[in-house]
C-alpha cells in the first residue's frame, strides 16, 4: 500500500523550502523570485489570481522573473489573462498549458500566441465553470492571490474586491496546495477576516495596492440617442410586460442607458417597485440615480468598482457589507446568483448570426467569456417559479401542460444595428467559427447560444424569439430588427409584416414609444459629474473619468 | 461632399400643420435634418449632402423604407450629414416627421 499523504507531504516540503526565505509567514518582496523558485515545482498547476477587475500583479512580476531552468512546464489555471506578464510566462518557457476564462486587454496577443503554438490551450471557460473545475480536475498546487492587508497569522483582508479569492483559497488550501498572498501591508489586526490565516501559508508585503481596473464605469456623456431608444424598448417592451424584478445587466452603454432611465422614464411608466428591485450586478456607477430614487432593494456583486467604495459603505441596506462597513463581493456566489436567482440577463455583443448565436470574438481577438455565458443561459436545474420565468416558458411552449412546463430565463441581447466603424451587429457567419478553425479548437467560442437567447433588441425594435415556431421564422425575426445592415435589407418584407402582426417583432410605434423621446434629456445623469452629485459626493470617480 | 437626391411617391401624406421643422446637429457621426412642407401631398423629396462617399445604396434603402413607413408625403427633406450611421439617420428622419406633425401654435 502506498502513501495516502503525498500531497500534504509535498506541502510540508514546500513549506520548509519557502520558510528559508520567510520570517514567520512574511516573505520580503526582494526575495520573492528566489522564494517562488523554491516552492514551485516544474509541472505544477498554478492559479495566479486575476480577473477582469483585480490583479495579483506583484506576484505575477515575481513569477515571470523565475529561472526557467528551475521552474517550467507550469499549467496555469486562472480567471484572467489580463497583464502582459500572464503571457510573458509562456514566452519565457515558464508556463506551458493554460485553462482560463477572460482575456480582454490581451485578446490580440493571446490569439497570435495560440496560433503560433506557444500556448497549449486546455479550454476557455466561463468563470463559474473554471471555479467548478478547481474542485474536480484543475485543483491548483499553488495559489498566488491578492489582498489589501494581512496580520502576522496570515488572516487576510481583501476589502471590497474579494472577488475570486475565497474560491481559489478553498480549492488550494484544503487539497494539499500552497497559498501565497501579496498584500500592501502587514498590520497588527485586519479590519475584517476575509480569508482565515490557517489557509494562508506565506504573505508578501509589497507596499503598494493590488491593481484594479474600473471596468464597469460607463460615462453617461457617451450614451447615444439610439442607445436610449434601445433602452426604452427594453424597459417598456420586456421589463414591464414580464415584470422582471430579479436582474443582471452586462457591461455596455445600452444597459447603462437602462439604468439611467429607470428613475425618469421608468418612473413615468409607473414601474417603480414593480421591476428591477433585486440585482446580481457589479457596482455600476450608472445605477446610483435609481438607487437614490428608491428603486433598488438589494445588490449582490461579483467584484467592486473603483470609486464606489464610500458610496456602498454608506448604503448597507442595498449592498452586502462586512463588519468593517465595506463591500464584500464574491464572484462565485454572484455568478451562481446570476444563474439561478435572476429572471433576466441583458447584455451587448459584437456579432449575432441569423439563428441568434452571438460572440464577442473576432478573427484576431480571443476575448474569452468571463461570466456572460453563465448568466446568459437558461439553467435547466432551476425549479422555483416566478412570473417572468413562467410567462417566458408559456410563450415558448403554449401547448404543454402548465404543471410540467419548464419556465425560461429571459436572455436578451441589446445593441445598435451598427457598431464601431459602421460594422454590422448582424453577420451571416460568426468570426468565432473562423477563429476556431484557425486555432484548431473543437468548439467555436460562442458567447450565447441561439437556443438560450429569448429576445434581441435594436433601435428597430424587439424580436421575441420565444414566439418563433420555425428556424425560418427565427431568421426573419432577426432580419426584421437588423435595420439597414446587409442582412436587415435582405429581409422578406411580407414575412416580417406577419411576424409584426403576431407581435414576434415589435417596433417602437407598436409599443407607443415616441421617437422624439429618444433624447438625452431623459437620462437621470448626463455625465460622470452628475453621478457624483447624485451620490451626494460619496462616489469618487477615478481620474480617467474626471473631465471637468 | 457627395450630393444625392431621391424623389419618391409617398403613400401617406404628412399630418399636422407645421410648415417646417429642424432636428439634429451637424457633427461627426450625426446629422441635421430640415423638413419643409412644400411638395405635393403624394411626393417626398430627400436631398442629402454627405461627408462620406460611396454610401448611395444604403441611403436609398433608408429613404425608401422611411417613405414607406412614415407619413412623409408633401415633405422636402434636406440632410446635412456628418457621416452618421444609418440607424442614426433613420431615427432623425422619423423625428423630423414627428416634429412637423405637431400643430402650429
Amino acid at each position: 500500500m502506498g502513501s495516502w499523504t503525498t500531497q500534504n507531504d509535498a506541502r510540508q516540503r514546500r513549506l520548509a523550502a519557502g520558510g528559508q526565505f520567510a520570517q514567520g509567514k512574511a516573505v520580503a518582496v526582494d526575495k520573492l523570485t528566489s522564494f517562488l523558485e523554491a516552492v514551485i515545482h516544474p509541472g505544477d498547476r498554478v492559479c495566479l489570481e486575476g480577473d477582469n477587475q483585480k490583479q495579483a500583479q506583484v506576484l505575477a512580476q515575481g513569477l515571470v522573473g523565475v529561472d526557467p531552468q528551475k521552474v517550467h512546464d507550469l499549467h496555469m489555471v486562472q480567471s484572467g489573462i489580463v497583464l502582459p506578464e500572464h503571457l510573458d510566462l509562456y514566452e519565457r518557457g515558464i508556463a506551458r498549458k493554460l485553462d482560463y476564462s477572460y482575456s480582454g486587454p490581451q485578446s490580440r496577443r493571446i490569439t497570435t500566441m495560440l496560433a503560433d503554438g506557444k500556448i497549449e490551450l486546455g479550454a476557455v471557460h466561463t468563470y463559474l465553470e473554471l471555479f467548478a473545475r478547481y474542485f474536480i480536475d484543475l485543483t491548483p498546487n499553488i495559489a498566488l492571490i491578492a489582498a489589501v492587508c494581512a496580520d502576522k497569522h496570515g488572516n487576510l483582508y481583501t476589502g471590497p474586491n474579494t472577488e475570486d479569492t475565497p474560491t481559489i483559497v478553498e480549492a488550494t488550501a484544503f487539497k494539499g496546495g500552497l497559498v501565497i498572498a501579496q498584500v500592501e501591508k502587514i498590520v497588527d489586526s485586519v479590519p475584517r477576516v476575509d480569508i482565515p490565516g490557517d489557509r494562508v501559508h506565506f504573505v508578501v508585503e509589497t507596499g503598494k495596492p493590488f491593481y484594479v481596473e474600473p471596468l464597469f464605469t460607463r460615462d453617461p456623456a457617451l450614451i447615444t440617442e439610439t442607445q436610449i431608444l434601445c433602452a426604452m424598448l427594453a424597459i417598456k417592451g420586456i421589463y414591464a410586460p414580464y415584470q422582471v424584478q430579479r436582474i443582471n445587466h452586462g457591461i455596455g452603454f445600452s444597459t447603462a442607458a437602462i439604468e439611467l432611465l429607470l428613475p425618469t422614464y421608468g418612473e413615468a411608466l409607473g414601474l417603480k417597485g414593480k421591476i428591477c428591485t433585486h440585482w446580481a450586478l457589479n457596482p455600476h456607477p450608472t445605477l446610483i440615480p435609481a438607487i437614490e430614487a428608491g428603486w433598488v432593494q438589494q445588490i449582490h456583486s461579483f467584484g467592486s468598482e473603483v470609486g464606489m467604495e464610500n458610496y456602498m459603505a454608506a448604503r448597507p441596506d442595498v449592498y452586502f457589507t462586512g463588519a468593517d462597513g465595506s463591500l464584500r463581493s464574491n464572484r462565485a456566489f454572484c455568478q451562481t446568483a446570476g444563474l439561478y436567482a435572476c429572471d433576466i440577463f441583458i447584455g451587448s455583443t459584437l456579432q449575432i448570426d441569423l439563428q441568434g448565436n452571438s460572440s464577442t470574438v473576432t478573427a484576431t481577438r480571443t476575448a474569452g467569456f468571463g461570466g456572460a455565458p453563465n448568466m446568459g443561459s437558461d439553467p435547466h436545474g432551476r425549479r422555483h417559479p416566478s412570473t417572468p420565468w413562467l410567462k417566458a416558458g408559456e410563450e415558448a411552449n403554449p401547448d404543454m401542460a402548465p404543471a410540467l412546463r419548464r419556465g425560461r430565463k429571459l436572455v436578451v441581447q441589446i445593441g445598435e444595428t451598427f457598431g464601431d466603424k459602421n460594422t454590422s451587429l448582424f453577420v451571416e457567419n460568426l468570426d468565432a467559427i473562423l477563429l476556431a478553425d484557425k486555432l484548431k479548437l473543437e468548439l467555436a467560442p460562442v458567447m450565447i447560444y441561439a437556443d438560450d437567447v429569448t429576445h434581441i433588441v435594436t433601435e428597430e425594435g424587439i424580436a421575441n424569439l420565444l414566439l418563433c415556431r420555425s428556424s425560418a421564422e427565427r431568421e426573419q425575426a432577426i432580419r426584421g430588427v437588423a435595420g439597414y445592415t446587409e442582412l436587415g435589407r435582405g429581409r422578406d418584407a411580407a414575412l416580417v409584416d406577419q411576424l409584426r402582426q403576431r407581435r414576434v417583432i415589435q417596433r417602437p410605434e407598436d409599443l407607443g414609444i415616441d421617437l422624439l423621446d429618444a433624447d438625452r434629456r431623459w437620462l437621470a445623469a448626463r455625465s460622470v459629474k452628475d453621478l457624483m452629485v447624485a451620490s451626494g459626493g460619496l462616489y469618487n470617480p477615478p481620474s480617467k473619468f474626471r473631465n471637468w | 461632399m457627395e450630393n444625392l437626391t431621391f424623389t419618391l411617391k409617398a403613400p401617406k401624406a404628412a399630418t399636422g400643420t407645421q410648415k417646417q421643422a429642424l432636428t439634429g446637429v451637424v457633427a461627426s457621426g450625426n446629422l441635421e435634418v430640415l423638413v419643409e412642407r412644400v411638395r405635393e401631398p403624394n411626393v417626398c423629396e430627400v436631398n442629402i449632402a454627405t461627408a462620406a462617399h460611396g454610401f448611395a445604396p444604403v441611403w436609398q434603402a433608408v429613404v425608401e423604407e422611411f417613405v414607406a413607413r412614415r407619413a412623409a408625403g408633401g415633405l422636402r427633406i434636406s440632410i446635412n450629414d456628418g457621416g452618421a450611421r444609418p440607424d442614426t439617420v433613420a431615427l432623425r428622419l422619423a423625428q423630423g416627421v414627428r416634429l412637423i406633425e405637431e400643430n402650429a401654435q
